[in-house]
């Protein structure tokens, strides 16, 4: 077995296209990549857990406090994703008799995969992104369309009139709040002279400039699209269990289902980290510049203030699910097309002429 | 031959049998995502020669919009595909012009421009191989510069086209129907708990 690894690296390191260090830069691609991908699952894992603490709190119930492991003295009820995902995974995966197989088993993966791809361009601490690519964002902006093909395929794959109501609702709602979220990026990207979400972060240092400051408008059109995106509460008519039953998913059962239920979770995260990368400074200390003095960690930007921005928006994520009714499907496209697109055109238009005029937090570039 | 030469040669193979994926599928929503496919293999051939900008932007605008729009239309409609068939052998011949031609054209244009290289080649160097990318070299950026100085009345010539025909097909579908359910969304948003709910006080009864 070892040699025939060895032999696969000695041919790759032979063909002439293999710089000596090459081989060294995919191992430790690799290994960062496996280590990202688990710090996703498991945050995934008890962000499931804490969604339904959270919306037990606010609906004056306790959510999950039974299982635990191991016997550790910390709240009950942390033990539950993992009991859920042992469950998950002995069920059995049921192919209805009509269904497309080949494409009723891709679209899971096609939902998930993109999801985890985009992690790959998130500043995740001072100089360190897994694929510092120049044009980052457009990377982002162009796998988080694809994401939706899972969703398409699912529904058209099940054979099921449900699964496909959700299936059309999906199509036409993401390409309704990808523009409003594509316009929205627009305007950072022109208050900070970059696609690089490393340049977009540097680009906040200094007094209220954050770019929630001067493009508040911008920011929560991005944050509102966001929660469509990812067909969140209150926009989660794709799957309305009142009226189309579970819509896209309704066909899956075991792990198929729980990849979509990763994939939504995922995006949840990664929608929490960008909207903080691009209107929060990313892993930047809220402190950085008003204090001079005291501990490193409070003044220096690093993963914790990422986490803490993010677990923010999480929690507002789980807020919206518990306090706001489902948005009708009509409501839904005109928010989309004549609400957020026209705010984010004249927001977009205020913004072109701050930065020719170079008036304040505008001009960063 | 390099890993380089090696990916292409794999993603072309790829890129060609998904193409004709496209036109042999007998199911229309089997041919969508074939072109989705091949859309995803020609942006990694653009991504091989240093095109990144272009590669992105075909995932986002042709995958991630088009596509969708598309496989949203085609799931909707009931094709009958021995209907489609059937007039396969009377327009075949007409469909071989058309292809030889496209095929001349696109041909004429490699060999114009590769010739046109060679010549530019031959004064600095001798090989047809571009010359590698400088340090920092953005594709995006060369891109957006080229586009906005030296293209920019092409540029706005292409956007200006494509307004007016998103507002010629706006305008097709601008018709008033008889008998249609519409909700006034003005009305539904103005409405107050009061227009609603009437609380109406009454004295308690005892049985």
């Amino acid at each position: 077995m070892s040699s025939v690894i060895d032999n696969a690296l000695a041919f790759i390191k032979s063909l002439p296209g293999s710089t000596p260090g090459s081989m060294e830069f995919v191992v430790w691609t690799v290994v960062i990549a496996v280590v990202m991908f688990l710090s996703i699952i498991i945050f995934m894992a008890f962000l499931t857990l804490a969604e339904r603490r959270v919306i037990g709190s606010m609906q004056a119930r306790i959510g999950p406090n039974r299982i635990k492991a191991f016997g550790l003295p910390i709240f009950r009820g942390y033990a539950q994703p993992f009991a859920d995902v042992i469950k998950l995974m002995l069920k059995e995966i049921i192919i209805p008799s009509s269904a497309n197989k080949f494409l009723f088993l891709l679209a899971p993966l096609l939902a998930a995969i993109p999801a985890l791809a985009i992690w790959a361009i998130v500043p995740l601490w001072p100089g360190f992104t897994v694929a510092n690519i120049n044009a980052g964002l457009l990377y982002y902006l162009a796998l988080a369309s694809t994401g939706v093909y899972g969703i398409i395929l699912a529904g058209w794959a099940s054979n099921s009139k449900y699964a496909f109501l959700g299936a059309m609702r999906a199509a036409a709602q993401v390409v309704a709040y990808e523009l409003a979220m594509g316009f929205a990026i627009i305007g950072v990207v022109m208050a900070s002279g970059s696609l690089n979400l490393g340049d977009i972060i540097e680009a906040q240092r200094g007094h209220f400039s954050w770019f929630f400051i001067p493009l508040f408008p911008l920011f929560i059109v991005y944050f509102i699209s966001g929660i469509a995106e990812t067909n969140r509460a209150p926009f989660d008519v794709v799957e309305g269990e009142s009226e189309i039953v579970a819509g896209f998913h309704v066909d899956y059962s075991g792990m198929a289902f729980a990849l979509f239920f990763v994939a939504e979770y995922i995006n949840m995260i990664l929608i929490s980290a960008l909207t903080s990368v691009f209107f929060f400074g990313g892993w930047m200390s809220p402190l950085d510049g008003w204090v001079t003095s005291g501990p490193a960690w409070l003044i220096h930007g690093s993963l914790l203030w990422l986490w803490l921005k993010i677990c923010f928006f999480l929690f507002c994520f789980l807020w919206f699910r518990a306090t706001f009714p489902r948005y009708r499907y009509d409501q839904i496209m005109r928010l989309g097309w004549k609400v957020f697109i026209p705010v984010t055109l004249v927001w977009i238009a205020v913004e072109a002429v701050m930065v020719i005029l170079k008036v304040g937090p505008w001009s960063a570039s | 031959m390099t890993f380089t030469e090696i990916l292409f040669y794999v993603f072309s193979a790829i890129l060609v049998i998904s193409s004709i994926g496209v036109i042999t599928a007998r199911n229309p929503v089997h041919s969508a995502l074939f072109l989705v496919f091949a859309f995803f293999n020609s942006a990694v051939l653009w991504l091989l020669m240093d095109a990144e900008f272009l590669a992105i932007v075909l995932v986002l605008v042709y995958v991630g919009a088009v596509m969708v729009l598309f496989l949203f239309v085609v799931m909707m409609l009931d094709i009958n595909v021995a209907q489609m068939r059937a007039g396969f052998t009377k327009f075949a011949p007409l469909g071989i012009v058309v292809a030889l031609i496209v095929i001349a054209e696109i041909g004429s244009v490699v060999w114009l421009k590769s010739s046109a290289i060679d010549a530019a080649a031959l004064g600095a160097s001798s090989g047809v191989a571009a010359p590698a990318a400088a340090e920092g070299y953005s594709n995006t950026q060369a891109l957006g510069e080229l586009l906005y100085t030296q293209y920019l009345y092409p540029l706005e010539l292409a956007s200006v086209l494509l307004l007016v025909a998103i507002v010629a097909a706006i305008s097709l579908t601008m018709h008033k129907r008889t008998g249609q359910k519409v909700q006034d969304i003005n009305a539904q948003v103005a409405v107050n708990a009061k227009d609603r709910i009437r609380i109406v006080k009454m004295v308690t009864e005892k049985e």
